[in-house]
């Protein structure tokens, strides 16, 4: 997923891994046909898939870069299409073969199935933990090394019993030898795509790399232009007289570029950044306390620094990033982490917010994305908890009074994030009761948009000033209390004054009206639906697609367009590779439709409750890195444990299921209570609460599959492939449904949901 | 060994070569040229309600773009689609290409500077309705490439040079109009300095593959510049408006 996501871009990454991970499913569909060949020798054909998995994951990495699959140009070129299936079938392959290993422990010595898929879990759950400290320490190709040297092991350790075979055995050591030299060599290197940024920067005459630093969190390539300067001043006012200094640019998985700005300790060099649109909340402010959320290359502190400010404290998720500005390029920057105003946090925006106790005159979050990629449509629909109504709350309360918000975005054409943005904050402010028209105001240069958000109202001064401050730039006030239309559209024209009108239709009494009428969802994000960059409407994709061509591939949603791609492939693939060929073995047992919707409902329902929580406690847990690994580390570890105890505790899945819907209902309407308290303790001790609530909820999860499995095994043996295949098939399935689901019901909607499916599955009786 | 045939598959191949530069090829590329230009001309009536100059249209008409795309893209030339021209780069979708050309408004006597060279297509299609086209791009290797293909085919008012466009090209500046191909998160103050007073300079907003938006900017007598964000479809986002 990472080497995809900085080959490629995140959602097709997204894409190929969920497909690929159909491998899962197909394994059960090839064991079930294969049972009786591959059952007497158990030892060498796991041996033999553990081998292919290992090989698999170098052959992918390699054959993977080498298809010309451009995912920007698949509006025009078919070619595009049959570039991507290779994709899925590079990537399925080595799933296929990892999922074949524990597929044949389980149909093959089903005597101890409880034991092996505790094992299984337990090994996923260490999985999870191990894959994000190896992309602490090493880049994504040297632990995809490590990983391979994992599988080689696993190959070893089965297959070098009584039953070797020499030519598997010269096999291994042949491959240990490839690896080895592969290693030393510096491993395989990562190509991405000509059109990410930072293969585009490379192209221009005399840049180069000048350093480059891993982690979970991204890859961060940093790039000298010399010859050609990269001079990143977003929104500059066409009036300004100052233009950047020398800049580093610093791309994040190959694209997503910001800048480290080389300051001298005159704050004259960086005059510029008075004149872009981020920078009207300082007009208001004088000797300012200043949050800024999501610091990047320091452009946001440069910026404080200039208007001097009193005290910054800058919040920035990637260390990496920080270490940049505060470490490797130290002078470069002039030392501004050094300065006694700056304190610099490692932290994720909202848990930073949640703990802190300061209060700010002015809380800032800058532009976060690139504007290649947010002009590209090729955004990510990720989770984002920085814009929801409870954030923008969060927020206003950590404001002194007459402190202001400021949240900058770029453009897009037609407006969508800008108007989302506005609905959000309108949202927030009247939940506080308070009238929202008169503590917002909204400018725009030609390509930047800067939402202001006051926690009081603003004054006749105030306005004066945002006036002064737009007109000597050459920006447009978009909306301001008491505006009048005339006061828009003077100096960056639109056909219409969409902000405008868009903004006052939200604080009319027809919001409803006007948000069922615009073409795109810009209904406000909240907590339990956190997809800000979800603006798709079905009924405006007739219109777009018939436009495509005339020169409207701009106005196209395609992040929630690829999630439905990817689910309608998983069922249609998935369907094909698992589903029908196993329906057309020769059965002579009468249970498998029941069997098979047994397995099928649980694999949905296991997922659904696994991603809906793991959001739940990213908030809690402050950190997503923190919620990967914790959570989904202890639902897998857990419900191993839970598989190992199965048949001692539940031999029923009734009682599983019981206490599965029990806890899960209980922990809807406790938790949120529950984070709100605890939220500002220490990270151990909120990790060490989240495994104990999770614990009990994953204990009994883990125990209605290995029942089913083992029933399965007493009744119909030939049939356990089949329902790991249906189980394998419905993962993947769940995965992107459960998104699409978040999306537009919440998270809490998947979760009421997934209990259902359980308590489903728990009246077929199946075990 | 296949002695007898390699002399027979190389000749295969010299003949395909020749035919391809035969009249009855060149008149393949006119047509499907020719049903190019029909094709914008039929999407800018459902843009705006004026229609495209004819001269920018007999431009795209006379221009051969398959000139200016690689070997493995000519069959997709006169389509009306951007293609990747390597380094990243593109050349834009053809009536992206047309619409911008007819936002200039160009003229006979015209000086106009391009920051982003590409193929060249642009300048090419520029250079029959301007007096000059000052060209600059960044990437060595697509400098070199397109400065090559307009001199050999007879592009004789566009002058080609590598280097940083940011600071446009002051001597021969001030220009009727500029055109800016490379992406930038901000308009370079020099050149708004570089453009004459009455001028256009356009943008293209967006991806390489998808355009968002057009952005002309105007300058007046006085030298203030007001932009104007020109959509390349006509859509409207709100129901019920028009």
């Amino acid at each position: 997923m990472r080497v995809l996501s900085i080959v490629q871009w995140h959602h097709f990454a997204y894409m190929i891994i969920s497909l690929a991970l159909l491998g899962y499913g197909a394994s059960g569909t090839f064991i079930a046909l294969f049972r009786r060949t591959l059952e007497p020798h158990f030892e060498a054909a796991f041996a033999l898939c553990a081998l292919l998995f290992s090989v698999a994951m170098v052959a992918c990495f390699v054959i993977g870069q080498c298809v010309p699959f451009n995912a920007l140009e698949i509006i025009w070129d078919r070619t595009q299409f049959l570039y991507l299936s290779l994709l899925y079938l590079v990537f399925f392959v080595p799933f296929f073969f990892a999922a074949c290993c524990i597929g044949l422990a389980l149909t093959c010595r089903s005597q101890a199935i409880s034991r092996i898929y505790f094992f299984d879990l337990l090994g996923a759950g260490a999985g999870a933990m191990l894959a994000i400290g190896l992309l602490f320490v090493s880049y994504p190709q040297a632990a995809l090394l490590i990983l391979v040297a994992l599988a080689l092991i696993a190959s070893r350790l089965v297959g070098s019993g009584e039953t070797a075979q020499w030519p598997l055995t010269l096999a291994q050591f042949a491959w240990i030898l490839v690896v080895a030299v592969v290693a030393f060599g510096g491993g395989p290197s990562l190509k991405p795509s000509e059109f990410k940024g930072l293969s585009q920067a490379l192209e221009v005459v005399d840049s180069e790399v000048l350093a480059e630093a891993s982690s979970p969190l991204g890859l961060l390539t940093v790039v000298d232009s010399p010859t050609v300067p990269v001079r990143h001043a977003p929104g500059l006012s066409f009036n300004a007289r100052h233009i950047p200094p020398e800049q580093l640019a610093v791309f994040t998985d190959a694209d997503g570029m910001s800048a480290i700005t080389r300051y001298d300790g005159n704050p004259e060099s960086v005059a510029y950044l008075a004149d872009v649109t981020a920078a009207l909340p300082y007009t208001l402010l004088d000797e300012a306390d200043v949050l800024l959320l999501g610091a990047g290359g320091g452009d946001g502190v440069l910026m404080a620094l200039y208007h001097d400010v009193r005290h910054i404290d800058a919040v920035e998720l990637n260390p990496r990033m920080s270490a940049f500005v505060a470490h490797t390029y130290a002078d470069f920057a002039g030392h501004i982490y050094d300065d006694p105003r700056v304190a610099v946090h490692t932290a994720e925006a909202r848990g930073f917010v949640a703990k802190n106790d300061r209060q700010y005159d002015l809380i800032q979050i800058g532009l976060l994305d690139s504007f290649a990629a947010a002009g590209s449509g090729v955004q990510a629909l990720n989770e984002s908890y920085l814009y929801t109504v409870e954030a923008l709350r969060e927020y206003l309360s950590d404001l002194k009074p007459g402190g202001l918000l400021a949240i900058t975005r770029w453009i897009k054409s037609p407006p969508r994030d800008n108007l989302k943005l506005a609905a959000t904050a309108i949202e927030a402010l009247a939940q506080t009761g308070v009238e929202p028209g008169q503590q917002l105001v909204v400018i725009r240069s030609w390509n930047t948009v800067t939402l202001l958000v006051k926690n009081t109202e603003f004054s006749g001064n105030d306005i004066d000033r945002i006036r002064e401050f737009a007109n000597t730039r050459s920006f447009d006030t978009a909306y301001f209390p008491g505006m009048d239309v005339a006061d828009t559209n003077r100096f960056n024209l639109l056909d219409e004054p969409w902000l405008y009108d868009g903004i006052h239709a939200m604080l009319g009494d027809d919001a409803d009206a006007w948000f069922a009428a615009y073409k795109y969802f810009v209904e406000p994000a909240t907590d339990d639906r956190p997809y800000f960059s979800h603006f798709f409407k079905w009924r405006t994709l007739p219109e777009v697609l018939s436009l495509r061509t005339a020169g409207g591939a701009g106005l196209i949603e395609w992040a929630y367009l690829i999630v439905v791609a990817t689910l309608v492939q998983a069922v249609v693939v998935g369907c094909l590779l698992i589903l029908v060929p196993l329906s057309r073995v020769r059965r002579t047992w009468s249970g498998g439709l029941r069997y098979g919707s047994y397995f099928l409902l649980l694999g949905l329902a296991f997922l659904f409750v696994e991603i809906a929580f793991i959001q739940k406690f990213t908030l809690f847990l402050g950190h997503p890195l923190y919620a990967i690994a914790v959570v989904l580390a202890s639902f897998l570890v857990f419900a191993g444990a839970g598989s190992a105890c199965s048949t001692r505790i539940a031999r029923k899945s009734s009682i599983a299921v019981a206490g599965i819907v029990g806890i899960a209902f209980i922990y809807v309407q406790v938790l949120p209570l529950l984070f709100g308290w605890l939220i500002g303790t220490a990270d151990s001790l909120r990790i060490l609460l989240s495994v104990v609530l999770i614990a009990p909820l994953a204990f009994f999860m883990g125990m209605p599959f290995p029942l089913g499995l083992r029933r399965l095994a007493e009744e119909a043996p030939d049939f356990v492939p089949w329902a790991w295949g249906i189980n394998g098939f419905a993962s993947v399935v769940s995965a992107v449904l459960a998104t699409l689901l978040a999306i537009h019901f919440g998270f809490t909607a998947v979760i009421a949901l997934a209990l259902l499916l359980y308590v489903a599955a728990a009246s077929l009786r199946v075990a | 060994m296949n002695v007898i045939r390699e002399p027979v598959g190389r000749c295969s191949v010299a003949i395909v070569l020749l035919l391809l530069a035969l009249p009855a090829f060149a008149q393949d590329f006119a047509a499907l040229r020719a049903d190019l230009v029909d094709e914008i001309r039929q999407y800018t009536l459902l843009v705006g309600d004026e229609p495209m100059r004819d001269d920018v249209l007999q431009s795209l008409n006379t221009v051969e773009r398959h000139r200016f795309v690689p070997r493995d893209q000519v069959r997709h030339a006169y389509e009306n689609r951007p293609l990747s021209i390597g380094y990243g780069q593109t050349i834009s979708q053809p009536y992206i290409v047309a619409l911008m050309t007819d936002l200039l408004d160009p003229q006979p006597d015209d000086v106009v500077l391009e920051v982003g060279t590409g193929s060249g297509y642009q300048a090419a299609i520029l250079s029959g309705l301007v007096a000059r086209v000052y060209t600059i791009e960044i990437i060595e290797g697509l400098a070199d490439e397109a400065g090559e293909r307009l001199q050999i085919l007879g592009f004789e008012n566009v002058v080609t040079r590598l280097g940083d466009g940011y600071f446009g090209w002051e001597e021969h500046a001030p220009f009727d109009s500029i055109i800016v191909t490379a992406a930038a998160t901000h308009v370079p103050p020099p050149l708004i300095d570089q453009l004459k007073p009455g001028g256009h300079m356009v943008i293209p907003v967006g991806g390489r593959f998808a355009v968002q938006w057009l952005l002309l900017i105007s300058k007046k007598d006085d030298g203030s510049v007001v932009t104007r964000q020109i959509a390349p479809v006509r859509f409207v986002p709100l129901t019920g408006k028009r």
